[in-house]
């Protein structure tokens, strides 16, 4: 292991932090270009210092790679401990490939206050890397709740009419089931003897109770974060008043970090009660898969209907990881980077769209495909993954979590499926009403097709989605050990 | 008795502000009135930095007594009264300004602050009942005067008059407490009266009673439910820079009777006192945080806060565990440094004319003086406890105490109460950052920006960062607070 090895998480984390720090720094509207060169040029540096950890990356072991770890809070055992496996490896790469996306997609849209929102994303890119990389149960928590404090500031500031109610009733959610977790690692803390390693945490013997009472205070905090019936009405709100930049973060990452925290956490410190409640769970994730799938076939607003797919897609997510089952599971971390492309995909079409109009209406738009072909292309493109088409990274995900499930139980495998239908109904009705058909809105015809910097943050993303589609190997790859040896750290019982 | 024997270098911080506290006063006689601020200030800070540094070189000298074993010096003791002695500095730079445009700057003021801080050193050092008494009550008469000072404000004149018959009734309280404890053991040494548990049950019906009106009397001083109403008045009712003095560095001191007393001299009868606490600290977090959602001036908001933060600050008390003690000295030391930031920014942004005190004069302010709202953002987040600032660490470790000796119910209480006072932080959150100023606004139009003198600036901003930038070195804080405790004196 040579120092870059060593350091390259720590620099991953910090380093968007220092330049959120740096942008920030150029003050007030008059120096906005010198914030957003400036923005962009951190997060492409980052980027390219995140691919050494898929080329350097051994994809034969479980264990931690690139691990750091230094004492921190002496007293308390606890560590600045950071490394990653094969399931949190493409969710840093995600991280700092979207974060890229989204700074181009903020470039010209937001005028007011552009160093402050250039810097939110830098330091929200840092604290999420943080999330993925954390192995000590402290740090952990601290880049979890961190996190929320920029992503607070960028619905409040830069979002919507309801923006104030939409942040608060996010940051509030999120904060209580956050704090249920904290309650539960301190309790783990003490049954460690003193550590707070999650590592050492996975290996712990507890009880039925205490892993029943742990295991919902885990829930408490990712069934928000993923989210999943019945915690998600936060969701819907904070997606339709952030701006383009923020919905695409919260869907495409910080969504994962939720379902992350289940891989993680909960199932391997309380395989048990996972396996107890695994009904639950399931239930609960069907009924986003089919119920919310309905909810957003008869959404009005574009970004509202793409807030409930999410929460749809999400429950493909926690399903394959309940099921307890090879194949369904490494579906669902597929299905997590796919969703990330996907979703982040979409809303950045709808901003496209809204840029334009200011509106987020189906009703609004029409015969989108007569004035703007070039962005039909690419909004078809992406609603075609989003309904799981073959060929495309949607597909792959869900296919694998329904053979994985069909493979435990018949008739959960049925209704998960069930969403195939309704997903392309709702997809394509959209479409439908959006791209195609005639013109009936005057103001549609004046709209101008999408310009060279927004073909290229569309382009990029399109690129992402066909590769995971037509190719998924290489993902699967580096995940597989990481995935086998949860499942069979999960089937043994700590009783 | 040679002088000696004394140990008057145990108490040579005390002597030095008393000393320098007289000289105030006598130079104000002999100086011309326009020159008065410039020689009184200078002195004043002078000799609190000055005690400050005094007390710190006590930290490593082992715990010893002196003056016939009537105070104590030892290395909590040191790190509190460097602590007061420190924070009171602050106060003076913070407060300069805000009470000269008012007509509150005059010697007196400077005099009375130098007395309290030698009032709460007396409590800090105390080894006895009396000394602890009489520490306590020359804080309280100082606090009494200051707010009062501001004669021609009715608010000033109700707040201070509350809090000077309520604060005199929680002294008598307090006060016959001690006497029976003292026709129970026969002493009035704290010493004593730890090595006299072995005489009385904790259930002994006389000695409960005591213990009663002792905690009573305390939880006034601290201002915990149900002994808080006087707080939001009194926070409301002052001239702001009084509200910043007696919100801040009395907190050390009331920490430091608490550990005298309850965790000293009466900790071998901790059993007697836990479950008032446990009650009395998860009302606090209760009605604290609750209220506070319903205020609209922030000296109120931040009042209803202290009182859901001394009841966290309790929570660390409640095992009688050393662990549960230097947890409670980091929380009190970070709380004293979050407040100190607090109301130094709401001084900052109040003008001659105009009190900057409700919670819409902050609406906007991330348009006008963006730093002003990224440091009032930090102090939010810190009181939230919100990582990654220093509050959070301060929760984590009152929490972790409470939930090692297993007061399960109350830590789970505090964290769902922890949820809704997230709620009116961020509210003035989303005033700063979320809305824009008024039309006509008064604090705010750049034309009469008033941007404080830059030194003050700078205090305030190395206040609130550090914050922050503590986190890395959090552990050694808290390593440095929990040596510093030791074992107080304990058997």
């Amino acid at each position: 292991m040579n120092w870059f090895d060593q350091h390259l998480l720590s620099l991953l984390i910090w380093l968007p932090v220092l330049g959120g720090i740096f942008v920030l720094a150029t003050g007030d509207d008059r120096n906005a270009a010198t914030a957003r060169r400036m923005a962009l040029g951190f997060s492409v540096a980052i980027f390219a210092l995140s691919l050494p950890l898929w080329t350097r990356f051994d994809t034969q072991t479980a264990a931690m790679q690139f691990v750091e770890k230094t004492s921190w809070i002496e007293r308390f055992n606890v560590y600045y401990s950071l490394g990653i496996d094969g399931i949190a490896m493409p969710l840093v790469l995600l991280t700092t490939f979207l974060t890229v996306i989204v700074i181009i997609s903020g470039w010209q849209v937001i005028s007011q206050r552009v160093a402050q929102y250039f810097a939110a994303f830098l330091i929200m890119e840092g604290l999420m890397i943080g999330v993925f990389c954390a192995l000590d149960a402290v740090l952990f928590y601290l880049f979890w709740e961190a996190m929320l404090i920029p992503m607070f500031l960028i619905i409040g500031i830069w979002g919507g009419p309801n923006r104030v109610y939409a942040a608060i009733k996010f940051f509030l959610y999120t904060l209580l089931g956050s704090l249920l977790m904290l309650v539960a690692l301190i309790y783990l803390y003490m049954v460690a003897q003193g550590s707070f390693d999650i590592l050492e945490f996975h290996q712990l013997p507890l009880g039925a109770t205490a892993q029943a009472l742990i295991f919902f205070a885990f829930f408490a905090a990712f069934a928000v974060k993923v989210p999943m019936v019945p915690v998600h009405t936060w969701l819907p709100d904070a997606h339709v008043e952030a701006p383009t930049g923020g919905s695409v973060i919260l869907a495409a990452i910080t969504l994962k970090m939720g379902a992350y925290g289940f891989l993680r956490l909960c199932i391997p410190i309380t395989p048990d009660a996972a396996h107890q409640f695994a009904p639950l769970v399931i239930g609960l994730s069907l009924i986003a898969v089919v119920y919310i799938a309905l909810v957003a076939l008869v959404q009005r607003d574009m970004k509202k209907l793409i807030a409930y797919s999410s929460i749809s897609h999400m429950g493909f997510v926690t399903l394959g990881f309940f099921v307890f089952e090879t194949m369904a599971m490494e579906g669902a971390v597929v299905q997590m980077i796919s969703h990330g492309f996907v979703s982040g995909a979409l809303f950045l079409c709808v901003g496209v769209l809204y840029d334009r109009l200011h509106s987020r209406e189906i009703a609004t738009y029409g015969g989108v495909a007569k004035v703007m072909p070039v962005f039909a292309f690419f909004l078809v493109f992406f609603a075609m993954a989003n309904a799981g088409l073959p060929g495309t990274s949607g597909f792959v995900g869900e296919f694998l979590v329904i053979l994985g499930t069909f493979s435990v139980n018949g008739w959960y495998a049925a209704a998960a499926a069930l969403t195939l239908v309704v997903g392309a109904a709702y997809t394509l009705w959209m479409i439908k009403r959006v791209v195609f058909g005639s013109l009936t809105n005057s103001a549609v015809e004046g709209m101008n097709d999408v310009d060279s910097r927004e073909i290229l943050i569309l382009a990029l993303v399109a690129i992402a989605v066909m590769a995971l589609g037509l190719w998924p190997a290489p993902l699967l790859e580096v995940m597989h050990a990481s995935v086998d040896n949860l499942l069979a750290h999960a089937s043994v019982s700590k009783l | 008795m040679t002088l000696a024997s004394l140990n008057l270098w145990v108490i040579a911080p005390e002597i030095l502000l008393s000393v320098v506290a007289c000289l105030v006063l006598l130079i104000d006689l002999f100086v011309p009135a326009d020159a008065r601020p410039g020689v009184g200030y200078p002195l004043a800070l002078l000799a609190l930095l000055g005690a400050g540094l005094v007390s710190l070189m006590g930290l490593d000298s082992g715990s010893m007594t002196a003056l016939n074993e009537l105070v104590i010096s030892d290395g909590v003791g040191a790190v509190l009264k460097a602590g007061t002695a420190i924070g009171a500095a602050g106060v003076l730079i913070y407060s300069r300004d805000y009470a000269r445009a008012r007509g509150l700057w005059r010697a007196e003021y400077l005099v009375l602050i130098l007395f309290a801080v030698v009032g709460m050193m007396t409590m800090i050092g105390a080894n006895h009942l009396l000394t602890l008494y009489v520490g306590l009550e020359l804080l309280a008469l100082c606090l009494y005067s200051m707010i009062g000072m501001q004669r021609d404000s009715v608010r000033a004149a109700e707040a201070a008059m509350k809090y000077f018959v309520l604060g005199a009734l929680a002294s008598g309280i307090l006060l016959y407490g001690m006497s029976l404890l003292y026709g129970l053991t026969g002493s009035l040494s704290l010493a004593e009266l730890a090595s006299a548990s072995g005489e009385l049950a904790p259930t002994n019906l006389p000695l409960l009673t005591a213990v009663v009106l002792i905690v009573a009397g305390l939880l006034f001083k601290l201002g915990v439910v149900p002994f808080h109403m006087w707080v939001p008045d009194v926070y409301d009712g002052s001239a702001t820079s009084t509200t910043l003095f007696l919100s801040s560095v009395p907190k050390l001191a009331a920490f430091a009777i608490m550990l005298r007393l309850l965790a000293y001299g009466l900790g071998e009868w901790a059993s007697a006192w836990q479950d008032m606490l446990a009650i009395a600290a998860v009302l606090s977090i209760s009605v604290g945080n609750i209220v506070a959602i319903a205020q609209t001036s922030i000296k109120r908001m931040l009042g209803y806060s202290t009182i859901s933060h001394m009841g966290f600050l309790l929570l660390g008390f409640l095992g009688g565990t050393t662990h549960g003690y230097s947890a409670s000295l980091s929380y009190v030391v970070i709380y004293t440094v979050i407040t100190l930031g607090a109301f130094g920014i709401i001084l900052l942004l109040s003008k001659p004319q105009f009190e900057s005190d409700t919670l819409n004069d902050l609406k906007g302010l991330n348009h006008s003086r963006p730093g002003l709202a990224f440091l009032m953002l930090i102090v939010m987040f810190s009181l939230a406890g919100v990582p990654p600032t220093a509050g959070f660490f301060a929760k984590l470790l009152v929490l972790q105490a409470a939930l090692e000796n297993g007061f399960l119910w109350s830590v789970i209480v505090a964290v769902v109460m922890a949820v809704v006072g997230a709620f009116y932080y961020l509210r003035v959150v989303k005033l700063m950052y979320f809305d824009l100023p008024d039309k006509d606004d008064k604090v705010l139009s750049t034309a009469e920006l008033d941007r404080g003198s830059t030194a003050v600036r700078w205090v305030l901003t190395a206040n609130v960062l550090s914050l922050v930038l503590v986190v890395p070195w959090i552990g050694n804080l808290v390593d440095w607070l929990t040596r510093s405790l030791g074992d107080f004196g304990r058997l």
